[in-house]
């Protein structure tokens, strides 16, 4: 049988209290003192017991992580003295996009490595933006594996880097020529690349180049950010490099496996140069997500690229005036690339965004081979979103001091999470190989198309956009 | 025609407060330390905030979930204004903003617990039919009626009830009073006086409760005429004589918040009752495999289908699918397999524990799966046969007739169950000790803070405040019978679809921003 793709996760508790959800007021002057009823003694969670402790060492303010709002203080106490309020701190991190909700949600698979599950229905926007504008579907009887949780491992999450060639070709003896170019796969549609902000300390970087060497996939670096300290992560540091620069850094062209260049008029005509210094390079190219794109990619595939990797935004939309979205901005280079005939021979890689197990899934289904993680990485490390280091402020929790070793763990417990939840998603949907996932938009329900099959029908035109 | 008249048979609504001393309300009333304890704002209030028992020399602390805010300024029982020692004071509850989500907005959630005590629709002015998930139903209104099309009858006189078995196969035609019925919740996952309650609600509102897939506790066997026995993939309990109690048997395929994975019931919740109940080994997670092991086809489904109909010559079948793409085909499929009823649980239902990814990403809402189904069952010839039923986020009394409107024939009702029994949608039922107000939960303790007298009587007071809304509703269309609903999605608009101008004639859903 052959071996499986197993995520080692480990329990990785913060470094620091995290910022909760939740604060109680009580009204103290009308407390009765020695009450035998008290409710903070009876907390189902303990949470009063906790944030007591708190309180003793001067930890934090008394905000309430582990509290799950179930209101039995507030509705039983015999004096009426609790009221419960929303951290004003809770509702600052982040912005827009990345929600608190998802940040607290990101911490809790850091920490432990599990799937967030909860009881009751969902509980969110019936639709949004983007990938919010799509479900996935479920095949309510063809099954990929047929026991529950049970024999997911057999569902297959690997994917390749390496440019595939259109066909075999054979000699005139009908052998295949010796010298086929090398298949390089990851076991799992997921890059990582530090984020473009924050306090990136060399502790950090090699915390996350460790957690890629774990989970035996890459991470993309700038080359000029290679220290000594990364000799050890030949074969999973991929250096980003630039047509103007990339001769300054020969010797770690030669020892990584794949390169990305960011993309510039004639940038093909480097590629030859590259394989010249290592044959058998890999070869991405690093492209703004923009109006102009598709065809660009279009273009590089006939030129030989590898591996087309596209940044949108941190928010998942496209760069510059119109503003689409991820979602629609994979659909299209992916029925570009489709309809040119060369969409096999070439990898797709998307990054910015990708805020979400569920955003990886919905990006395959779209046209992406897999994506590049950012930011979830450094919550992962436990960082706010709070932007005090974009203003030269210091870090809360002193992000550039962590443990090596916690941090890689704390990320390969993000990822691991992230792979089970892919493996539900695709377990429901009856698919067992992440490839055969690609660009499956028939898995997928998009709002446009429910809106129109469904309700046109009977409330005739839309007046109002589905964004 | 088949009617049933309804005239007596309605049960009787009952005073229920909450089981908890303090009550949740959209306003707070607070009383300083100028009151005298005159108890003039106990006589003035009609609503009940106030209440001087004979002999106090104080008021008790104001029932805060019955105050009607500043809606009484101006009128001669004002107590604010009244009190001769201006002692109170009314604002909004700053609370809510804690409670609550998209789905089940705090006045909803509130509003609900008002049904659930006095069995009225709530004198508080609430948004109780409306969430903020800006989608769906959120987004659906009944269109203004015509004047002159009211129907000046009674609530008696109004024909709620719902056929299950339209096939005339021989099989008997279980008749039920409400359009709906109680969705499966199994023993573990949930209380077991909360499902005992809810199957003798079930019995007095003449409608039907379901096991759920955690076996057939014998507290069940007074009310076996109103409990579906489900048959689910783990099995669950399942034997014969619990197939042979059920009126209808339910196969449960999927679930709307967790379809294409099987059922999850976590390790701590598995007590020593619910193991043996299940057959299981204590403390030990239950995970129920996906899907039925012995089914690849629709031929595979029909076998099974009829080794129920051998077992139980009595019995209906109903077949509960969650919502694919290619929902039109399961629907036909399980028609012709010979089900009675087919369910349809869509992606934004309830459960005990499912992992959020598939609670919010997998799946069609339900929303979109009816008017499917109905259109590609009315194009087979076929609809008048089966009793189509929706479920998967229907919260309240509106989101059932809007599913009828769209073409369901019924609907399958979960969380409002629970809500009425003091549910706050916290949304953790399935860890540690599980619910912390005693809902879902088989803790030795937690599981036991509720009577089933009390689950039974809240329950029916929803229900019974559900109906009222319906028979105004159907009133107001000239409707007499539910049943003249299905399907008139002409009755409905939907606020995307409607000028700037025809919009501001329906109320907007609260868009508030919640923190979830």
């Amino acid at each position: 049988m052959p071996k499986k793709y197993h995520i080692e996760t480990k329990d990785s508790p913060p470094r620091f209290p995290a910022v909760g959800k939740f604060a109680t007021v009580e009204f103290r002057e009308d407390c009765a003192g020695s009450c035998r009823q008290c409710v903070k003694k009876k907390c189902v969670y303990n949470v009063f017991k906790d944030s007591y402790q708190h309180v003793i060492t001067m930890d934090e303010p008394e905000f309430l992580y582990i509290c799950q709002s179930c209101f039995r203080c507030v509705q039983e106490c015999t004096k009426g003295i609790f009221s419960r309020v929303i951290n004003p701190e809770y509702t600052l991190m982040g912005d827009e996009y990345w929600q608190p909700e998802i940040i607290n949600q990101t911490w809790f698979q850091a920490h432990t490595g599990r799937i967030p599950v909860s009881g009751a229905g969902y509980r969110g926007l019936f639709s949004g933006a983007g990938f919010d504008a799509m479900w996935t579907d479920m095949s309510e009887i063809v099954r990929p594996t047929r026991d529950g949780i049970h024999g997911r491992e057999y569902i297959g999450t690997s994917i390749e880097l390496s440019r595939k060639p259109m066909r075999l070709t054979f000699d005139e003896k009908g052998n295949l020529p010796e010298s086929l170019p090398e298949i390089v796969e990851i076991p799992l549609p997921v890059l990582l690349q530090p984020p473009a902000f924050g306090v990136l300390s060399e502790k950090e970087l090699l915390a996350m180049a460790g957690a890629a060497q774990k989970l035996h996939t890459m991470m993309l670096i700038d080359a000029g950010s290679y220290s000594s300290a990364f000799a050890g992560f030949d074969g999973t540091m991929v250096p980003r490099l630039e047509a103007n620069n990339y001769k300054k850094y020969i010797d770690i062209i030669c020892r990584s496996k794949m390169v990305e260049l960011a993309d510039s008029p004639g940038i093909e005509r480097e590629f030859a140069v590259l394989r010249g210094f290592k044959p058998g390079l890999l070869i991405g190219v690093g492209l703004p997500l923009d109006s102009t794109v598709a065809f660009r990619a279009f273009e590089l595939t006939g030129a030989g690229a590898d591996v087309l990797h596209f940044y949108a935004d941190d928010n998942g939309r496209e760069i510059g005036s119109s503003n689409r979205t991820l979602r629609d901005m994979i659909r299209e280079i992916h029925r570009k690339l489709v309809e040119a005939r060369m969409r096999p021979t070439v990898n797709l890689l998307f990054s910015g965004g990708i805020a979400m197990a569920e955003h990886m899934a919905k990006a395959i289904i779209c046209g992406a081979d897999g994506v590049v993680v950012d930011i979830p990485m450094l919550i992962a490390l436990e960082c706010r979103l709070c932007g005090r280091c974009k203003r030269g402020e210091s870090c809360p929790i002193v992000i550039g001091e962590i443990d090596v070793n916690w941090g890689s763990q704390r990320i390969v417990n993000l990822i691991g999470a992230w792979h089970n939840q892919l493996l539900e998603v695709m377990g429901a949907c009856g698919i067992r190989e992440v490839r055969r996932l690609r660009g499956e938009v028939g898995r997928a329900l998009f709002l446009e198309d429910l809106e129109r099959e469904s309700f046109a029908p009977i409330f005739g035109q839309r007046k109002v956009s589905c964004e | 025609m088949n009617t049933i008249k309804t005239k007596n048979t309605l049960p009787e609504a009952v005073i229920t407060p909450s089981r908890f001393r303090n009550p949740i309300g959209k306003y707070i009333v607070k009383r300083n330390s100028r009151c005298t304890g005159c108890g003039l704002c106990a006589e003035l209030c009609p609503y009940g905030v106030h209440i001087k028992p004979e002999g106090y020399s104080k008021p008790l602390p104001p029932r805060l979930e019955r105050c009607i805010g500043t809606a009484c300024e101006g009128s001669d029982f004002c107590c604010v204004n009244r009190c001769p020692n201006q002692a109170l004071s009314v604002s909004l509850n700053p609370t809510l903003e804690t409670m609550g989500d998209y789905r089940w907005t705090p006045e909803m959630i509130i509003g609900h617990w008002h049904m659930a005590e006095t069995g009225e629709i709530p004198d508080v002015e609430l948004e109780y039919s409306l969430g903020s998930s800006g989608g769906g139903f959120d987004k659906m209104r009944f269109r203004i009626p015509n004047p002159a099309d009211y129907l000046d009858i009674s609530d008696e006189d109004i024909d709620t009830s719902l056929n299950l078995n339209r096939r005339g196969d021989g099989r008997p035609n279980k008749v039920l009073s409400l359009p709906c019925y109680g969705g499966g919740m199994s023993f573990g996952s949930t209380a077991l006086s909360v499902i005992v309650g809810r199957a003798r609600a079930a019995k007095r509102l003449n409608t039907m409760t379901c096991t759920g897939e955690g076996g057939y506790p014998p507290e069940f066997l007074p009310y076996a005429e109103h409990v579906i026995t489900q048959v689910a993939t783990g099995l669950f309990g399942v034997r014969e004589e619990t197939i042979q109690h059920a009126p209808v048997v339910e196969f449960k395929y999927a679930q709307g918040a967790k379809p294409g994975l099987g059922g999850h019931l976590l390790g701590d919740k598995v007590t020593p009752e619910v193991a043996a109940m299940r057959e299981t080994v204590v403390g030990s997670s239950l995970f129920s495999p996906f899907p039925f092991h012995s089914v690849y086809s629709v031929e595979d489904h029909k076998k099974h289908l009829d080794w129920i109909k051998e077992i139980n010559p009595r019995a209906l079948i109903s077949v509960k699918v969650s919502t694919p793409s290619d929902v039109d085909m399961v629907a036909v499929g399980s028609y012709y397999a010979g089900a009675h009823i087919i369910h349809f649980d869509g992606s934004y239902g309830g459960t005990g524990a499912a992992p959020d990814i598939a609670k919010k990403n997998i799946a069609m809402p339900i929303e979109y799966a009816i008017p499917r189904i109905q259109r590609f069952l009315k194009d087979e010839g076929i609809r008048d046969q089966v009793c189509l039923i929706a479920s998967g986020g229907m919260r309240n009394a509106m989101d059932v007739a809007k599913a009828i409107a769209l073409g369901a024939d019924g609907v399958v009702i979960g969380t409002a169950d629970l809500v009425a029994l003091d549910c706050i949608r916290c949304g953790k039922c399935e860890s540690g000790r599980g619910c912390a107000r005693g809902i879902a939960s088989t803790d030795t303790e937690l599981g036991h803070m509720i009577t089933e007298e009390y689950a039974e009587q809240r329950i029916v007071n929803m229900y019974l405040a559900w109906r009222k809304q319906w028979c105004q509703l159907l009133r107001q269309y000239g409707l007499g019978s539910m049943k003249e609903l299905v399907g008139r999605s002409d009755l409905l608009v939907n606020m995307d679809y409607l000028d700037e101008a025809e919009r501001a004639a329906y109320p907007e859903a609260p868009m508030n921003k919640l923190v979830i």
